[in-house]
Order: C-alpha cells, then sequence, then structure tokens
C-alpha cells in the first residue's frame, strides 16, 4: 500500500513536468490543428541541452532558458519547411525530429548524460527552502511544488497570449486559414509562430524531466507525442465539462497527470518498462473510443455516475440541498 | 478605383488539364460602381475576383486598386483594401470562435496584429449594434460559438465582417448560392443595405440573372476568360433575362446552356 502512495506521488510530479510538453502538443495538435512530429526530437533536445549545459558549469536555471530556446529554434525549422517549402506538416516535422537525433548526440558528445553531484534546479530549491525554512522536502515533494508553480505560470501566460490579437490570429488559423488571410494576416507568420511556442514548451519540459530523472538521454523523447496524444485525450474526456480556454489547457494537464498514475500503477502490478508503450497505445484507444461507447445505455449511466463525481470534486456542480 | 489591364491567368499549364481561365481581361471600375458578374461555369468570374483578392498570382497583366498597384502582393497584404464574402458559409468565419472574437478578427483586417487584448470591451458595444442591424438577433449571442450558426447567419455574419472596416472595394462570390431562396433574399437585402449606407465599390459574382439585372448599377457578362457584354445606368435598368440570354448568343456565338441560370 504505501509503495503504491509513494509511487502516486512520484507520478503526479512526473505528470506536472510532462504536463508542460503536453501543453506544448495541445497548442500544435488542437488551437493549430497541426499534426506536429517535432515533440520527440524537441523533447530529447531539451533534455540533452539542459543536461549538457549543466555539466559545463551553466546555472541550472540559465540551463533550462537555453533548452526552451533550442525548443523554439526547432519549431522554427519545422515551420520554416512547412511554410517556405510547403513540405506537408507532418513530414516537416519528421524531418526536424529525424535531424535532432543526430544532433541531439553531438550536443551530448554520448548517448546518455548523467548530472550526477551536479546541482539542478531541484537541488537549488530544495536547498533554499532548507535555508529559509529549516524544511527538508523530499525531492518528489520539490518536484511537485516546482512542478506546479512552473505549470500555473505557462497556463496563465498561454491564456494571456491567445487572448491577444496574434493569439487570436493563431487561433483562427487552426479554425479556417482562408478566413485569417481575408483578414489581412499572413497565416505563415502565425503557423511558424504557434510551432515556436509549442516546441519552445516541449524543450522546457524536457530539460526540467531531465534534471529530474538526473540524466539526458538521446532517446527520452521516444513516444513523447504519442504521450501527450494520450493525455490530450484523456483530459478532454474526463473534464468535458471545462469549457473555457484556461479550463482546456487545465484538463490537458490533468490528463498529464492521470496518464502518469495508470502508468505507475500498471507498473505496480507487475508490468515492465518495456510494456509501456503498449500501454500508451491502449489507452489511447480507449479514451478515443468512449464517444463511441457512450451511446450505449450502460456507459451512458456509468459516464453519468463519473461526471457527477468528477465536478463534485472540482465544485462544479451546486448541491441540490442548498438549493431547496 | 479597380483596373484590371490584360490580365491571363491558366492553370495546370502543360498538362491534360490546362485551363485557360482569364483572357485579356480588361475591366474599369468607378468608386460606388455596384457590379454584378454573370456568365456561364467556367467563364472565369470566381476566377477573376479570386485574382483581385491575390489568392493565386496572375501570368501577366496589371491589377491596381484605389491608384495601387498590388498585382504582385501577397492576399494577406491586399486584405487591408478588400472585403471578401464567399459562397461556401464556412469559409468567411472561424466556427470555433465566438462572434464577437470574429467580428473583432475582422475589425483588425489590414492592421498589425500585436499583443494588445485581441478584443476591447469598448469594441463589444460597437460589435452589438453592428449586430442588431442584421435584425437576426446575434445581438444577444455575442459569446456564442459561429459553428452553432446556421448558414445563413454566417452569410450575414460574414458579411457584416467584410464592412466592418470599410474596404475600397468589397467582393461577393456567389455569397448567396448555398442559401435557400429566403434566405438568400434577406442576404441579398442586407448587400444592398451595406453597400449603399456605406457608398462601397463593389463587385458580385451571381448565378441569378434577375438579381444581376435588379441590384447594383451595372451589369458585366463574361464568357471564356474575358468581359463580353458590359452595361449600366438606364439601359440596365430595362433590361429582361431573355435580352441578357441573346446577348450571349450574339456574343459568344453558343447557346446559353445552363440549367441555374435558365430555371432562375
Amino acid at each position: 500500500m504505501e509503495g503504491i502512495l509513494l509511487a502516486t506521488q512520484g507520478a503526479i510530479a512526473q505528470g506536472i513536468l510532462w504536463g508542460v510538453m503536453v501543453l506544448g502538443v495541445y497548442i500544435t495538435f488542437r488551437v493549430l490543428d497541426f499534426p506536429d512530429m517535432t515533440v520527440d526530437g524537441s523533447f530529447a533536445l531539451g533534455g540533452a541541452v539542459c543536461a549538457t549545459m549543466i555539466t559545463k558549469g551553466m546555472n541550472p536555471f540559465l540551463a533550462v532558458l537555453v533548452a526552451i530556446l533550442t525548443g523554439v529554434l526547432a519549431g522554427y525549422v519545422t515551420g520554416f519547411l512547412h511554410t517556405v517549402f510547403q513540405i506537408p506538416g507532418i513530414l516537416a516535422g519528421i524531418l526536424t525530429q529525424i535531424s535532432l537525433y543526430s544532433i541531439n548526440l553531438r550536443i551530448m558528445g554520448r548517448s546518455n548524460l548523467p548530472l550526477l553531484k551536479m546541482d539542478t534546479v531541484f537541488d537549488m530549491v530544495q536547498h533554499a527552502v532548507y535555508n529559509l525554512t529549516g524544511l527538508e522536502l523530499a525531492s518528489v515533494h520539490v518536484a511537485l511544488l516546482i512542478g506546479t508553480i512552473m505549470a500555473i505560470l505557462v497556463i496563465c501566460l498561454l491564456y494571456w497570449f491567445f487572448g491577444t490579437e496574434i493569439g487570436c490570429a493563431i487561433r483562427a488559423t487552426g479554425n479556417n486559414e482562408y478566413m485569417v488571410r481575408a483578414l489581412g494576416q499572413n497565416t505563415n507568420v502565425t503557423k511558424v509562430m504557434a510551432l515556436m511556442l509549442s516546441n519552445g514548451l516541449i524543450g522546457m519540459s524536457g530539460a526540467m524531466v531531465a534534471m529530474y530523472q538526473g540524466f539526458g538521454d538521446v532517446s527520452m523523447g521516444t513516444g513523447a507525442i504519442v504521450i501527450g496524444l494520450a493525455s490530450i485525450v484523456i483530459g478532454e474526456v474526463l473534464f468535458k465539462s471545462f469549457k473555457s480556454f484556461f479550463g482546456k489547457f487545465m484538463s490537458v494537464v490533468f490528463g498529464a497527470i492521470i496518464y502518469r498514475i495508470i502508468v505507475a500503477y500498471v507498473l505496480q502490478l507487475g508490468l515492465t518498462a518495456s510494456d509501456l508503450k503498449l500501454l500508451t497505445a491502449i489507452v489511447v484507444a480507449i479514451a478515443l473510443a468512449v464517444p463511441v461507447l457512450a451511446k450505449y445505455t450502460f456507459f451512458k449511466k456509468l459516464s453519468r455516475t463519473l461526471h457527477y463525481v468528477f465536478a463534485r470534486l472540482f465544485g462544479k456542480v451546486k448541491r441540490q440541498e442548498g438549493e431547496q | 478605383m479597380l483596373e484590371l489591364r490584360n490580365v491571363y491567368k491558366t492553370f495546370n499549364i502543360g498538362t491534360i488539364n490546362e485551363k485557360k481561365a482569364l483572357q485579356d481581361l480588361n475591366l474599369h471600375l468607378n468608386p460606388k460602381d455596384f457590379v454584378t458578374v454573370i456568365g456561364g461555369n467556367g467563364a472565369g468570374k470566381s476566377t477573376m475576383l479570386n485574382m483581385i483578392a491575390g489568392v493565386y498570382p496572375i501570368d501577366s497583366g496589371m491589377i491596381i486598386l484605389d491608384g495601387q498597384d498590388i498585382t504582385n502582393k501577397p492576399e494577406y497584404k491586399r486584405a487591408a483594401m478588400l472585403g471578401r464574402v464567399f459562397q461556401d458559409p464556412m469559409r468567411g468565419t472561424a466556427a470555433g470562435m465566438e462572434i464577437q472574437e470574429n467580428l473583432a478578427m475582422a475589425y483588425r483586417r489590414g492592421k498589425r496584429r500585436g499583443l494588445s487584448w485581441g478584443i476591447k470591451s469598448e469594441e463589444k458595444e460597437q460589435y452589438r449594434e453592428a449586430l442588431k442591424m442584421l435584425d437576426l438577433g446575434l445581438e444577444d449571442r455575442m459569446t456564442s460559438k459561429v459553428g452553432l450558426l446556421s448558414g445563413g447567419q454566417r452569410q450575414a455574419l460574414t458579411l457584416l465582417m467584410a464592412s466592418l472596416q470599410k474596404p475600397k472595394l468589397l467582393l461577393l462570390d456567389e455569397h448567396t448560392a448555398a442559401l435557400d431562396p429566403k434566405t438568400a433574399k434577406k442576404v441579398l437585402d442586407l448587400t444592398e443595405h451595406i453597400v449603399e449606407t456605406q457608398e462601397l465599390t463593389a463587385l458580385m459574382v451571381t448565378h441569378n440573372m434577375k438579381d444581376a439585372i435588379h441590384i447594383g448599377n451595372r451589369l458585366i457578362m463574361m464568357y471564356d476568360g474575358h468581359v463580353i457584354y458590359d452595361v449600366s445606368g438606364e439601359e440596365k435598368k430595362n433590361l429582361k433575362v431573355d435580352d441578357l440570354l441573346q446577348k450571349f448568343v450574339t456574343a459568344s456565338g453558343e447557346e446559353f446552356a445552363n440549367d441555374r441560370m435558365m430555371l432562375a
């Protein structure tokens, strides 16, 4: 029982850190309606750059910033290939992703770069908290703390950005790019901007995950795109009642956390890490099947119950007794 | 206001699908001209509008709008001067965004988009007033997603969006063709009202000959990528559908074989 509890805490921490990546995936897949395959590469890029910079003695916070910038650059390359050379979106992303594999190896100089005895963002915050309050936080709690703050900051930033003139234009591009051009906005610019923003967040998430797991690895991004999609779908299915833009970003991060919890439980049940890809595929398939299954009466009842429970948990349903 | 000089456009050059869409097209519009454009399928009506809007580049010739040579300007730059409504009601609006957000996007047509709020609270009152004019009750649904509106409502909204920033030229590409007759009538009345009150210059492609005769001050007929008949003023007002068909036969040497136009 204690094992499960510990595993859950770790899963939540991981979920939040990965959640930032999922927000990035959400921007391209849902907001821009662009199937961006850069993700796997830019996630590992963030981790590789951050790990390399830290081992070279750079301040970890600065290293994260550099990781974000390289992610932005990766997004720009995909956008450039797609808009200037009119390479189909999926292919443009795959080209960047595949090239990043070689680039990441060059950056790290090897396929795995450990951060042993190196101070990461988590260590620094842990020390700072200890010095200030005398509280000795476990590393998983530090990760939870930093992850939560980071996720909230990113969500607020995104919420603001997509409410601005240029942010609205990006959202409209995902809806109807003919209209956006007819209204005087260069859609190449909006697409490239969205890709840059998305991959910047993905790079940031990669950096945080690398520091949390204690190493940068050239294959750490493999399958990130599917994990991102799984999290988005889980979030959207479970938190249907979150209709606002802000709520949608929240639901996506919750989706990432729930995905990690599912993974943790399944590992507890005795499956190995190599089974995870199959598990992820099954989770995505189930989540996508839910809207179809929901047409059957049994599932209707089930989903109504679940929705009620979730809404109750998050205070979205007015108490019946209170109204009488 | 608008001048097309010797415009040529051929699609799929060198292939079996080669299509000479515009051939030596010349047209001159005066300010406040409201021109209806008719012609058979493949005559180049929609292509002409798309070329003016810059959807595709032209092969040769010149397009001058309000004294500016816009021949080589990209679509999004020309948009500052153009209001457009499309045949497909889905084309002119963003379905996943609110009515007021769509209007706010249109309000910023041709302006630089920066990091200030996409929609300011003082604008909303202005949009409410504008929506009232449509008489569709949309002023009370400003935060509804456009995807929830009917085709006619979306066309009316697109029309409003096209004229929210006064355009130098309004391009209407069969904008009532996808609507039922009653809704089409309403959108057409609205079109006339907007063009009249804002004193716009407009080009309206239509398949309905009666509309073409009754609406606007000038009518052009296109055939094979250029204008074969151009009539305005009193002469246009006194036209009959039969006259137009006759004109078509004499000008083109072909029967006017188009069910949609015959039945209209």
